[in-house]
């Protein structure tokens, strides 16, 4: 089992399912890695409300992203489902996104530092963008800017 | 397996699955990309109105209008196609549709892209060329 993991990228498919067929990742067998293909599931089901429902109303409906300024954020981050969600979208988004990153570089990047410094880097970002998205969602105050919306 | 002679050689077509893997580690990567300046686009707004505004100004320019009507279908081509393969994960049995999910997944984006795209190329059409649709 860990001589067949090591030889073949962990994203790849199982042989009886070979590459080519639409199937995703193949389930690992436990570990750390079971937690992350288990995650990726759960919070792709949830993106997929967040995610789509925040690009149909951001982007799509109603003037899409023409309409947004100042005045736009000040009034929808009014309400607290508003900043819930956005924040919710964020922090999953962020994991999401960068443990797919993080299995990708498993296929390609092979050299173990090089690997190794690719996936701080991406860690890094995240976690910074995390922190200043999480600091301006919940400290957002337009009555500092008197008469701007 | 999948090759096809043409007048200028061996064509390798690959597989509609080898494709959708593909589209969905191309979409995935774009999304996060987009991320990464959405987050810092979208803090700016804790920097009060003048900075706000001139930031999302970006967005009244039709090119990355353009961009932007690429990112909605990045994200709805990887959301109904991660339901395609939760559906494969969860319940083995549907892999004996393959090609029917796999037909039935692309129909349904496809589907959904045709109003999104009249909806949001109108208006890049609008800022580009100076219409009024």
């Amino acid at each position: 089992m860990a001589v067949e993991a090591a030889e073949r990228p962990p994203s790849m498919p199982p042989s009886r399912r070979p590459r080519g067929h639409g199937t995703g990742r193949e389930r690992p067998a436990g570990g750390l890695e079971l937690w992350s293909w288990l995650f990726m599931r759960i919070s792709g089901v949830v993106l997929l409300f967040l995610a789509v429902g925040h690009v149909l109303i951001m982007h799509v409906l109603d003037g899409g992203v023409s309409r947004v300024n100042f005045g736009f954020v000040a009034v929808r981050w009014q309400s607290p489902v508003w900043r819930t969600w956005d924040w919710a979208l964020l922090v999953l988004a962020l994991i999401h996104g960068i443990n797919g990153l993080r299995v990708i570089v498993q296929d390609y990047v092979k050299w173990p530092s090089a690997r190794f410094a690719v996936n701080m880097l991406f860690y890094v970002v995240g976690f910074g963008l995390f922190a200043l998205g999480t600091v301006v969602v919940f400290t957002f105050d337009p009555s500092k800017w008197p008469g701007a919306s | 397996m999948a090759k096809r002679k043409t007048d200028l050689g061996t064509l390798y077509r690959g597989s509609p699955g080898q494709w959708s893997w593909i589209a969905h580690r191309v979409t995935g990567v774009a999304i996060i990309l987009f991320l990464f300046a959405h987050v810092v686009d979208t803090a700016v707004v804790g920097w009060g109105p003048d900075a706000y505004n001139r930031v999302v100004a970006v967005y009244h320019n039709w090119f990355v209008r353009l961009l932007e009507l690429g990112l909605v279908a990045a994200v709805l081509y990887h959301a109904i196609n991660g339901v395609k393969i939760m559906v494969f994960d969860f319940w083995p049995g549907s892999t004996r549709y393959m090609k029917q999910l796999s037909i039935a997944s692309t129909g349904l984006f496809l589907l959904a892209m045709v109003p999104i795209t009249w909806i949001m190329g109108r208006d890049i059409l609008n800022l580009s060329l100076g219409w009024n649709l």
